[in-house]
């Protein structure tokens, strides 16, 4: 039976086919081609959010296990089945939600090929809803790998100077990850005879086996997060990626490896986890620190952020294998908040960009005085990102560093640090950026924020503060699978 | 009117304020925003007082509303609450007189300013914040007002944006914060661990069953409620700039003075000592940290009096009389005397409020001058703020007759503390005495400095004539705003006469003025003396052993006059410096001996972070970038792969530019070795 998981995951598709019929209609730089499929596209968009919303809305809070279940015969024994939990449910609801404004945010700054890269972001979306919904491995892997080519297409393509470096630093990284993962899938399914991941997550693996299924599934997890020291490839693709892309990138793809921690990781590979969890945590703690003082020392404004997005990421992989309520719920939620904010940072710097064309912080400076909205705007997201308390980003980081200060108080004392740190490169970047004086001369005719741009960030403030001030909404959705999966990680781990 | 219904209105009035003149300032003008915020600000005053009026002589019980769930996670709950206690409603009134005593003076202070909606709005949002956190009934409210407050004050210090010198000290300010709020999050995670919950209420019963109990923290065993209270402490020590966080303070004064007033005398600041006083309950249980805040505390005294003595700006002088006064109170909590703690706190806000909003009209009849050197002799031409002035440096200087207990608001608030601190001392030795002495020591300095301010500024000759020089003039950051572009700065020359402020400004100080003389003689029974178990109605504890206040109240007579004979010497020396022997101290200052040095550049704190963090964080930042991400990771990484498999095309005889062929390439490699290895590793 299929049902509205496939149904959101390809409701994108109907918008491709339908542009995909314009353009052997129409002509393909037609104008009149291009707005048509703009607007096809922001509408497909849009009806697959109010399906996300209905199925969020229709989900069992209370229900730790799988809901909205499909599962049709495929071939060779395995099957394509579908389904989300408490943790899944809330990123197809982020993707669906990023998805419109990742549209609205292109509707002017890409003039080539407009029809291509609409249609490469509406099978990103396909590729991505389907990651979190797929409940069958190779299903899974068959989402989480094809979902690097239109990303890869986006950079390649769209994307700046270094585009071809940076695409290809970034597909070098996560295909040499997803081929260890590949080899560990392999091996599971001949050795479990399943490919189902609820069965899977029943199933006990023998505990060297374990060992080496969780390094393979780290590996790939690890670059996609990405944690350090395998996250050089994310400053470049960034800095090359269209501003849409980088949304994407960063509040969508980077939680496929957070994801797959809590999806994997840590219900299938237990005694794994538990054993390796040291190594996660240095690592983090690692991250933390030391992406954030490269963050101090960029030029580059999508660069800095960048590395911030590192620094935050690390928060969500302490929080993960702290193994408890608090740390995990924690950092579903950060990842979830990192989503919207950084989202929203690299929005604002599209913003700049596309009046510009520099992402030069030193060509910058004094922006407040002529675009007082876009300043308050970027005030409110540089505290999202530094972790106010009232913004959503505040939520995660203390819940994550709360979690792991039982698990380890070195950690949580290096993590810590870290909200020093992000006060110190942030409020650094905004101050170089939107206040003191107008100084280059090639600035004086910028314009404040226009309505598409208002637009844009509106639905984005609403969530940064509803979620940091009502985190509840939230963690009403996670908890009752989170429970279940750290009280069946500590009997299995023995943690 | 039910105080449960008055006090939503009082902390979320400003948040309304705020947020009608920050979105719509433009559209509804100057006026509407100044009146909107400001009017709001009059009625949280008038409610403030009704609910402390009830709360002192009208039986009010302590209550908590809860308005909303913030945090639910297992055991880790938190409301949006409020909390209303004589903590709580002490600080409520502190908070709404002081601040809408600054929006009324900002109307004249800030009259030339282009952007007045967006500082209205900010000054009402911090109210809101500074509310939420006196209000707060767990950790976590606690930590969202007090980081709301240091938003506030960051926006605030650097509102005048375009001056690079307030955009420094704003991030320096938060910065700083973020340093103690490393600490606090790390005592609120310490608090949760221990206790499973960070309600007030459910944490401040149990307190004793973790009395001489071990806590594991990094490998090491720490007595349990030591370590709490200490990191949190760290946190108190970051908000109310104490030694080694103390540099943003001086640093805050770029904001615009109604700012200093309110965020960085009378409230904010204060925060930290309120937080102190709040978890009497678990610092009564620890014993090793409150000898560590008592020393903080005299140290900070002691240290910021003597740096105040050899500064030139008006502002910056004012600035570490706070930092040498929060060190009072701290020591004042840290020696068991949380009430005398808070007494200071109350008195402290008003003749504080009174001499920072008296130094801005000065700065404002004085054309934007805030060196001292410039002034003297304006006693003449600003009469009414001379007055009040003169009043806030007898409150300060804690000027009373110790034998019939007549005195200014500081005499008693102050005296309670060093008497205190010497029943303390007479108990426990150690640091107590130690910060005895300071306390008697720095009222001396802190006559002198008070003193030579009011004298440098308000007698001798007058140096603001034509012979103006501007060569210290850069190097100060002012209180200048007509350095804005839209503002021009033809009408406000230099060298014209200095004027009397405008009543707006000067209604405001002639109130405070009133709480200067009044605040100490009308409550110093409710808050320390024999009224205090049923003013404070459990608000704070004292352990059962604790019984500094009682014997701070039979101190000898000797040691009741002591702080008003060092002070007299203070006020005498600086009489002789800087009136009798007028210029005998810039004389002493151009010598630039060692100790004028080492006090004029504040013990060098600021040369020595600059040195040691600042710069180890800019060069391990480049290290790691140009590094280890570009020479290490990448170098190995995928330039060293991309690299040697380009090498291997070359020998192959097939340049191949495109990249693709590579993956390939390098996917096969990696598959075709896993898979065998996986099978390897099944019939293993």
């Amino acid at each position: 039976m299929l049902g509205i998981l496939s149904l959101i995951t390809y409701a994108p598709l109907i918008g491709v086919a339908v542009i995909l019929a314009l353009r052997f209609v129409g002509k393909a730089d037609d104008p009149k081609t291009v707005d048509a499929a703009k607007w096809i596209a922001l509408i497909t968009t849009l009806a697959t959010l109010i399906l996300s919303v209905v199925l969020t809305a229709r989900f069992d809070q209370a229900n730790p296990g799988f809901q909205f279940v499909e599962s049709l015969p495929w071939f060779a024994g395995l099957h394509y089945a579908m389904a989300v939990d408490g943790i899944s449910v809330l990123f197809v609801l982020l993707t669906a939600f990023l998805m419109p404004i990742c549209i609205l945010a292109s509707w002017k700054s890409i003039e080539t090929r407009v029809l291509e890269y609409l249609i490469a972001f509406l099978i990103l979306e396909t590729l991505v809803i389907g990651v979190f919904c797929a409940m069958d491995l190779v299903l899974f892997y068959t989402f989480f790998e094809f979902g690097l080519v239109p990303m890869f297409l986006i950079i390649g393509i769209w994307g700046g100077k270094r585009r071809v470096y940076a695409a290809f630093k970034f597909f070098l990284y996560t295909l040499l990850g997803s081929v260890l993962m590949l080899a560990a899938i392999l091996a599971m399914i001949s050795v479990a005879h399943t490919s189902s991941i609820p069965e899977l997550m029943t199933y006990k693996f023998a505990p060297g086996l374990q060992t080496w299924l969780w390094l393979a599934f780290f590996a790939s997890f690890a670059v996609k997060m990405p944690m350090w020291p395998v996250h050089t490839w994310l400053p470049d693709a960034h800095v090359e990626a269209p501003t849409a892309g980088s949304v994407i990138l960063a509040g969508i793809l980077l939680k496929m490896g957070g994801y797959g921690f809590l999806r994997f990781s840590l219900p299938m590979f237990p005694e794994a986890s538990a054993i390796f969890t040291p190594l996660v945590f240095a690592l983090s703690a690692i991250a933390i620190v030391y992406t954030s003082l490269v963050a101090f020392r960029q030029t580059d404004i999508k660069k800095l952020i960048a590395y911030s997005s590192v620094a935050h990421m690390g928060f969500v992989t302490m929080g993960i294998f702290s193994g408890n309520a608090v740390g995990v719920q924690g950092a579903i939620f950060q990842m979830l908040s990192h989503g919207v904010i950084s989202g929203a940072l690299f929005l604002c710097v599209g913003v700049v960009y596309d009046r510009m064309h520099t992402r030069e912080i030193a060509f910058y400076g004094g922006l407040v005085n002529r675009m007082p909205w876009y300043a308050a705007v970027f005030m409110l997201f540089t505290m999202g990102n530094v972790g106010l308390p009232g913004t959503s980003g505040f939520v995660g980081e203390i819940m994550t560093m709360t979690g792991a200060y039982h698990a380890s108080t070195w950690t949580a004392l290096v993590a810590a640090t870290g909200v020093i740190f992000s006060a110190v490169y942030a409020l650094s970047l905004y101050r170089r950026t939107v206040f003191g004086e107008m100084t280059n001369p090639a600035l004086v005719a910028i314009t404040d924020l226009d309505m598409r741009e208002i637009i844009i960030f509106t639905p984005l403030i609403l969530s940064t503060l509803y979620l940091g001030l009502q985190p509840g909404v939230v963690f009403q959705i996670t908890q009752a699978s989170v429970d279940h999966l750290v009280s069946a990680y500590h009997a299995f781990s023995g943690a | 009117m039910q105080a449960q219904s008055l006090l939503p209105v009082i902390v979320f009035g400003p948040l309304f304020a705020a947020l009608v003149a920050g979105l719509f300032g433009r559209r509804i003008g100057d006026i509407a925003s100044q009146s909107v915020t400001t009017g709001f600000l009059i009625l949280s005053c008038l409610l403030s007082w009704t609910i402390f009026a009830q709360w002192t002589w009208g039986g009010l019980e302590p209550f908590t509303l809860q308005i909303a769930p913030f945090i639910h996670v297992g055991n880790f709950q938190s409301n949006w609450s409020l909390r209303l206690d004589g903590l709580s409603a002490v600080m409520l009134i502190v908070v709404t007189t002081v601040s809408a005593l600054v929006h009324v003076y900002s109307w004249g202070y800030m009259a030339e300013d282009p952007s007045r909606p967006r500082f209205f709005a900010y000054l009402s949002l911090f109210t809101f914040a500074m509310l939420a956190l006196v209000t707060a009934a767990d950790f976590m409210q606690l930590f969202f007002g007090w980081e709301g407050v240091g938003l506030a004050s960051y926006l605030l210090i650097g509102f005048w944006f375009h001056k690079p010198s307030a955009n420094a000290a704003s991030i320096k300010a938060f910065v700083v914060n973020r340093v103690g709020d490393f600490g606090f999050a790390l005592g609120i995670m310490t608090v949760y661990w221990m206790f499973g919950t960070i309600q007030f209420a459910e944490i401040f019963p149990r307190i004793h069953e973790f009395a001489g109990k071990h806590w594991e923290f990094l490998g090491q065993n720490w007595s349990a409620i030591d370590l709490a209270c200490a990191l949190l402490f760290v946190g108190a020590m970051g908000k109310s700039a104490q030694f080694f966080l103390h540099t943003w303070l001086p640093d805050a004064m770029e904001g615009p003075t109604p700012v200093s007033a309110l965020i960085h005398a009378a409230t904010m600041v204060t925060a930290g000592v309120y937080m102190v006083c709040l978890l009497s309950p678990m610092f009564e249980y620890a014993p090793i940290a409150k000898q560590i805040v008592t020393l903080i505390g005299a140290v900070t005294a002691l240290f910021a009096a003597t740096v105040g003595l050899a500064q030139n700006d008006i502002k910056r002088v004012i600035a570490y009389s706070t930092c040498s006064q929060l060190g009072y109170m701290f020591f004042a909590a840290g020696v068991g005397a949380y009430q005398a703690a808070m007494f200071h706190l109350f008195t402290h806000a008003f003749f504080k409020a009174l001499l920072f909003l008296g130094a801005g009209s000065v700065i404002h009849g004085m054309h934007h001058e805030q060196d001292m050197r410039k002034m003297g002799g304006v006693w003449k031409y600003m009469p009414i703020t001379y007055a009040v002035m003169t009043i806030g440096t007898l409150a300060i200087t804690g000027v009373g007759i110790p034998g019939v207990e007549l005195g200014f608001a500081g005499f008693y608030s102050k005296d309670t503390i060093i008497e205190a601190a010497f029943a303390a001392g007479q108990q426990y030795g150690g640091v107590a005495y130690f910060a005895f002495f300071v306390g008697i020591f720095a009222a001396g300095l802190t006559a002198f400095y008070s003193w030579r301010l009011a004298f440098m500024t308000f007698h001798g000759t007058a140096k603001w004539g034509a012979h103006e020089v501007h060569d210290d003039h850069a190097a100060h950051g002012h209180d200048d705003h007509t350095a804005h572009a839209d503002h021009g700065h033809d009408d406000h020359g230099h060298g014209h006469t200095p004027h009397e402020s405008p009543l707006s400004m000067l209604i405001p100080i002639i109130l405070l003025s009133f709480g200067a003389v009044f605040a100490g003689f009308a409550f110093v029974e409710k808050f320390v003396g024999e009224g205090r178990n049923e003013f404070w109605k459990g608000a704070i504890f004292n352990a059962p052993t604790n019984h500094i206040l009682e014997h701070a109240h039979h101190s000898p007579t000797w040691l009741l006059w002591l702080p008003l004979v060092v002070s007299t010497t203070g006020l005498l020396i600086a009489f002789y410096v800087y009136i009798l022997k007028e210029g005998m101290g810039a004389r002493i200052a151009a010598r630039k001996g060692l100790l004028w040095g080492f006090l004029y550049n504040k013990w060098y704190f600021d040369e020595l972070y600059e040195a040691t963090f600042v710069k180890a964080a800019k060069v391990l930042g480049d290290l790691f970038w140009k590094g280890g991400d570009q020479k290490l990771i990448d170098g190995l990484g995928p330039d060293g792969i991309s690299a040697v498999t380009l090498n291997l095309g070359k020998r192959m005889g097939k340049v191949q530019t495109g990249y693709v062929y590579h993956y390939a390439f390098v996917m096969l490699l990696g598959v075709a070795g896993l898979l065998s290895f996986a099978l390897w590793a099944w019939q293993a």
